[in-house]
């Protein structure tokens, strides 16, 4: 059974042909299209290593079905800087810190841009917290990708996050 | 997981016809079934994809007060719509204290409902549980573990519920909407789980190819919305299921209590509310003596499975009292910093 | 001693002007826009995919495995079990040195740990390799396993840790304890770990005839190569291993697992690439933990507070098969001064894989109970738990009577407490309130971790247009040495770092030694370090011997280099570019090689530890139990910090793992399969965002010229030890209930 999609992905338009009804948002990315930012660390919802954003929103891409997202507009972290201008929130993931061995930081930063459009939590460090709480950090940068989320949010909007 | 027929439906005809082949399930957010597929829970033959059935997302205030949530519409689209988080605030605050942001993206109203209990046992396909297999015997009963029952237990099953969003839906009384072959009907959400009794493998009051389609709050439930809390006990600040959790409304006149709603979260396999504890708050004045007593018998006939769960019948009680405090001191004015905890309840 | 607080005023070691500073991660910008790529982030042409099918019993063997569902689902192309497995060269429970653990690569029937490997399906997706292993099912002959301190036989091991004896001790214990005006015994219990690293285990395995091309995550590659080449019978050079960066190690990606070899010979078995990731639940068994421990301590003090005797007990487990015992009493040979130490370790072993290092072995489970059980005796005599702690305070090492190289800790006390504001803390418990009527309480716990080098190589060059190369087999698991070391290697050629061009994460590149035991940056950078002082020699030379040089003659007293010049030491206006130095020996090159290891004669003479204060503040509800860190302030003196930044993060990192130490980590075994109850990241709770406190740490300056040529004691560890304490110690300081048994959870406070 094979099932195309057509997917726009990080601005681009792609037609996709799916062999396997079984394939997640994050397998096509990480097997399939060579975008292997976003990270597997738990495949089940748990950790939010793969977080991605799809249609505006925030998502775990593992607990995604392909098949199930034709038509959607998909941003994932190879997409957020222009050309050699990082994204705020990369800048400032790299000013505070951010990350240590960088394996959940694609997730973060994902997670981030969403929090902030989003518009929930301003700066406010207990709302930042709470909002960045579904990307588990083992090495424990907590507290840098708290600094980076707030200098971010205070960061002038860019184009894509107007949408 | 298992290889699948995918189908994705364009009506609700379409996706009930789809649903009628052996084995079908329908896949909304897909938060708790492709987890449950994952882990070989879960091994439907044919998946029915129904996120694109229209009429089904929208949030309606409808004609007599009451509110229509289709079933669906986003967790975090239905907490985050000021006019309803305004209404029922604790349903909100339920809403935000479960699981992940990126979750509550995905997951639907109606999935929530659905979501499987978190039972070790059950999520081991190499012990036995009656759920997923009736008769296999439950693996469950007489482990060394807190997540079980103290109420409503089965000799068969002694799993709970996982959802927040449902014990405050449950305190006010809301109604399922249920689409199926036969036809449309309701089912009010205090009867949509089942507990575990004989037959643990039945879980809710949908019968074969049936759906949800809506959830209605009914008119009398926007009444409660100045004094309305939900409040979970969790073994981590966020991101975690309720070891214990509660949801209480309160309706205040001249220092008495009109009336009150308690239901409770995480002690039985289902959201937990009891009419008599209830009746102890009408007429009553709102003082820690009348929400102790409404606990009390919130927690009548409460019993362990073990040592290791006897802790939550003296907590799932301070919860519910601290719960109708918390309403009685009234909605806060803003969504909490971290909804539904103990900190920074301001 | 100084006591600069935040280390810009280092001293440098050459005139170099990179170490010290804080610079941002270099390989930033490559983690933040997700081109940085792990080792599952490759996929060579032809790349077949592996899932492991992992045994559902803990004792016994496998009696059969459905092969024809297996191989009849669509896209598997083999199945790998014991009937089909590639021949090794050698059986993998045969130690050959040491660091060898026992693996289980299909060898056998035998199951001796759930989530032990029995097969490995192999197939064109990764969707089919997945099903094809869930439909193998096997069946079993299963026996009742041992899982639990109370299942099996105790026993004295011959040794603990990576070889220290299981008991040391001096003077009279019980005599100390029956001459004590007063006395604390206390049985503290700590739970089994996972590592948990964000990125799990990955393997791709390329063969070419006999040669090895591995990407897989290694905090040794040249320990994998040689464990792997012994496996394999080929020649450790044969064994190619890319490990640029690692998604978190902790201790698990030290010694290479089983499913890591397993991805080499199913790539074997069928011919073609194979990439084998373990799901999150596989690591949960083969991939090492920190064991359980129950800690009994027992201390007496006289009637000031000065401690007469210090008896720790430990009883761990291990593997049924392998040996590692969590040495959890060290921390009492060398934190506190007693005239009296015991320090005994038994075992008991269980049907669990084999335990492991994991991020501060012995120490952080060792500490918690040591500055629990400190903190009930200064309580017993009436003492400021700071107070007790200064009172106790080690002048020389105590098991050893030996000096340390360096001991900047009662500057930790007082910084931390100062910038804590721990004064005025009210001896009794349950005093302290916030505004919402949530109990507060204060806690404090001694920091402490050896200064460990081990052996490492470095190479360097230098050439005529002035640039420079460093490289070395090094390895980054988050700490930072892309950073730090390619900081170190500037200053070793006395070059700006946009002139360094740095390698690491290669195993072609010189032997580094393993990342571990928080002596990488002493270890790798002092072979920097060194191969920086050969290449600078040799410059010397060249330039103080000839004539047309302004150095020409400097001879005695000496050149330092900087900026990409050498200066005459006693005359800072005689200098000369490196460029015009090569060019007019005729040099295009100059190539220098270094290595680093511990000096015995210093190990002899000192004893070389870091250490640090940890002052925490907890906030408890007093009726639901519910807590939450919401302070931490932490004060570390550890030799010369390479770069702020980085340790800062380090000693974040460390003090989170304290919290999860202290309030959430917890790997739950069913006692009758042997089975996990949490082999997963929703149940197996480590912080999240929101419980992360409000958190300072301060970088206490601290000089040593004995312990390495750098003056570095490592970072990477210490900040789980005394933060656990501290945490328990500020729990019972809300609620007067002491916890003595890890994690504490809500439950345990509802009195």
């Amino acid at each position: 059974m094979t099932i195309p999609i057509r997917l726009t992905l990080n601005g681009h338009s792609q037609d996709i042909v799916l062999d396997d009804p079984r394939i997640t948002l994050l397998d096509l990315l990480r097997e399939r299209l060579d975008l292997t930012g976003a990270k597997k660390g738990c495949d089940r919802g748990q950790c939010g290593a793969c977080t991605v954003i799809v249609d505006g929103r925030r998502i775990n891409a593992c607990l995604a079905l392909a098949a199930s997202l034709d038509g959607a507009d998909i941003l994932t972290i190879e997409g957020l800087a222009e050309g050699d201008a990082l994204h705020p929130v990369q800048q400032a993931f790299l000013n505070h810190d951010g990350f240590q061995c960088g394996f959940c930081t694609p997730g973060q930063i994902m997670s981030a841009v969403g929090l902030i459009r989003e518009g929930q939590a301003g700066t406010d460090p207990e709302r930042i917290r709470e909002g960045m709480s579904g990307n588990l950090c083992r090495c424990g940068a907590y507290a840098g990708i708290l600094e980076a989320v707030r200098e971010a949010a205070l960061a002038p909007g860019r184009s894509e996050d107007a949408a | 997981m298992n290889l699948f027929e995918y189908t994705r439906a364009t009506s609700l005809g379409e996706a009930v016809a789809a649903a009628q082949k052996p084995g079908a399930a329908y896949l909304a957010g897909g938060t708790n079934l492709l987890d449950l597929m994952k882990g070989g829970i879960a091994a439907p033959a044919h998946l029915v994809d129904i996120t694109r059935l229209p009429g089904l997302s929208a949030i309606e205030r409808l004609p007599d007060g009451g509110t229509r949530i289709g079933a669906l519409v986003r967790n975090s689209d239905l907490a985050n719509d000021p006019d309803f988080a305004e209404t029922y605030p604790m349903v909100a605050e339920a809403l935000l204290s479960g699981a992940s942001a990126q979750l509550r993206n995905a997951a639907t109203a109606g999935g929530n409902l659905l979501q499987r209990t978190r039972c070790e046992y059950f999520y081991d396909p190499a012990s036995p549980c009656n759920k997923r297999a009736p008769g296999a015997g439950c693996a469950a009963i007489g482990a060394a573990t807190r997540i079980h029952a103290v109420q409503g237990w089965s000799e068969h099953c002694i799993a709970t519920n996982p959802s927040d969003f449902c014990v405050p839906l449950a305190a006010l009384s809301a109604i399922v909407e249920i689409a199926g072959p036969q036809g449309s009907r309701t089912v009010p959400l205090t009867a949509f789980h089942c507990l575990p009794g004989a037959q643990p493998e039945r879980e809710t009051a949908l019968g074969a190819g049936e759906l949800i389609t809506a959830l209605v709050l009914p008119p009398e439930a926007a009444a409660f919305a100045r004094n309305a809390r939900y409040l979970k006990v969790r073994d981590r600040t966020s991101y975690a299921f309720a070891v214990v959790s509660a949801a209480a409304a309160l309706t205040l006149d001249a220092g008495r209590i009109v009336e009150g709603r308690l239901a409770l979260g995480g002690i039985a396999l289902k959201p937990w509310r009891v009419a008599e504890a209830e009746a102890a708050l009408a007429g009553r004045r709102p003082t820690p003596e009348t929400y102790a007593a409404a606990a009390r018998l919130a927690l009548a006939g409460a019993e362990p499975t073990g040592a290791a769960n006897a802790f939550k019948v003296e907590l799932a009680r301070r919860v519910a009292a601290r719960a109708l405090a918390l309403a009685a001191a009234g909605t806060p004015a803003r969504m909490p910093a971290l909804p539904a905890s103990p900190f920074g309840l301001a | 001693m100084s006591a600069t607080s935040v280390p810009g005023g280092a001293e440098r070691i050459r005139q170099g002007s990179s170490i010290g500073q804080p610079l941002t991660r270099r390989d930033g910008p490559l983690k933040v826009t997700g081109r940085a790529r792990f080792a599952a982030d490759h996929l060579p042409p032809g790349t077949l995919h592996a899932a492991l099918c992992v045994a559902r019993i803990a004792k016994g063997r496998v009696t059969g495995l459905d092969l024809a569902a297996a191989e009849a689902h669509p896209g598997v192309v083999a199945v790998m079990t014991p009937g089909n497995a590639p021949k090794l060269a050698r059986h993998p429970d045969q130690k050959d040195g040491p660091f060898v653990f026992r693996l289980d690569l299909l060898q056998d029937s035998a199951v001796r740990y759930a989530n032990q490997p029995v097969a490995v399906v192999i197939a064109e997706t990764l969707e089919a390799a997945t099903e094809g292993a869930r439909l193998l099912a096997p069946r079993y002959e299963a026996e009742s396993p041992r899982i639990g301190l109370d299942a099996g036989t105790v026993f004295t091991p011959p040794a603990i840790g990576v070889g220290e004896p299981p008991e040391e001790g001096r003077g009279d214990v019980e005599a100390g304890l029956g001459a004590a005006a007063r006395t604390v015994a206390a049985t503290y219990e700590t739970a089994a770990q996972y590592h948990n690293a964000m990125e799990p285990h990955a393997a791709v395995a390329v063969w070419d005839g006999d040669r090895l091309t591995l990407h897989t995550p290694s905090q040794g590659m040249a320990m994998a190569q040689g464990r792997l080449a012994g496996l394999f019978g080929i020649r450790p050079e044969d064994i190619h291993i890319e490990s640029p960066y690692l998604g978190g190690g902790f201790g698990s990606k030290g010694m290479v697992s089983g499913p890591q070899v397993l991805a080499c010979m199913a790539a074997r078995l069928v011919g073609r690439p194979v990439k084998l990731v373990a799901t999150r639940a596989q690591m949960y068994g083969p991939m090492g933990h920190r064991a359980p421990t129950r800690q009994t301590l027992r201390l007496g003090a006289d009637p000031d507070g000065k401690l007469t005797a210090l008896d720790h007990h430990t009883l761990t487990a291990s593997s049924a098969f392998d040996d590692f015992f969590e040495p959890s009493g060290g921390v009492s040979l060398t934190l506190y001064a007693s005239p009296a130490i015991a320090v005994r370790h038994e075992a008991v072993r269980l049907d669990t894989g084999t335990p492991l290092f994991m991020r501060a072995p012995g120490e952080a489970s060792g500490s918690v109970a040591l500055e629990s059980a400190v903190d009930e005796l200064a309580q017993a005599c009436g003492l400021d738990p700071l107070a007790f702690r200064l009172a106790n305070y080690a002048e020389v090492e105590p098991i050893s009577g030996r000096p340390f190289s360096s001991k900047a800790l009662r500057e930790c006390y007082r910084q931390g407490a100062e910038r804590f504001g721990w004064a005025g803390r009210p001896l009794q418990p349950r005093q302290m309130r916030d505004a919402d009527g949530l109990l507060v309480g204060w806690g404090m716990g001694t920091a402490t971790f050896p200064a460990l080098m081990f052996e490492g190589n470095a190479r360097a060059e230098l050439r005529a247009d002035g640039t420079g190369t460093v490289e070395l087999g090094a390895h980054d698991m988050g700490q930072g040495a892309w950073t730090a070391l390619a900081q170190i290697a500037a200053d070793g050629l006395g070059i700006p770092l946009e002139r360094l061009t740095f390698r690491m994460g290669a195993s072609n590149l010189p032997n580094a030694g393993i990342a571990g035991g928080s002596g990488h940056t002493a270890t790798a950078g002092g072979a920097i370090h060194a191969a920086g002082l050969d290449i600078i020699g040799q410059l010397a030379d060249l330039a103080t011997n000839d004539a047309a040089s302004p150095l020409y003659g400097a001879g005695n007293a000496g050149v330092e280099a900087r900026g990409g010049r050498l200066y005459r030491r006693d005359d800072e206006s005689r200098s000369e570019r490196f460029e015009e130095i090569l060019a007019r020996a005729g040099r295009a090159s100059l190539s220098g090689q270094g290595k680093a290891s511990a000096d015995p004669a210093a190990q002899k003479a000192y004893a070389m530890h870091a250490h640090g204060a940890v002052f925490a503040e907890v906030k408890v509800d007093p009726d639901l139990g519910q807590m939450r860190v919401t302070r931490l302030v932490g004060a570390f003196a550890a030799g010369r910090i390479i770069n702020p930044r980085l340790v800062t993060s380090q000693y974040y990192g460390g003090m989170i793992w304290g919290v999860s130490f202290a309030l959430h980590e917890h790997a739950a075994m069913d006692p009758r399969t042997g089975r996990f109850l949490n082999d997963n990241l929703a149940a197996y709770h480590v912080p999240v965002n929101a419980d992360t406190p409000a958190m300072e740490a301060i970088l206490v300056h601290e000089d040593d010229a004995v312990v390495n040529a750098l003056g570095v004691k490592g970072v990477g560890e210490i900040g789980i030890t005394g933060t656990t304490g501290a945490i328990a110690n500020a729990v019972w300081h809300a609620t007067g209930i002491r916890v003595r048994e890890f994690p504490i959870t809500l439950d345990k406070l509802l009195g």
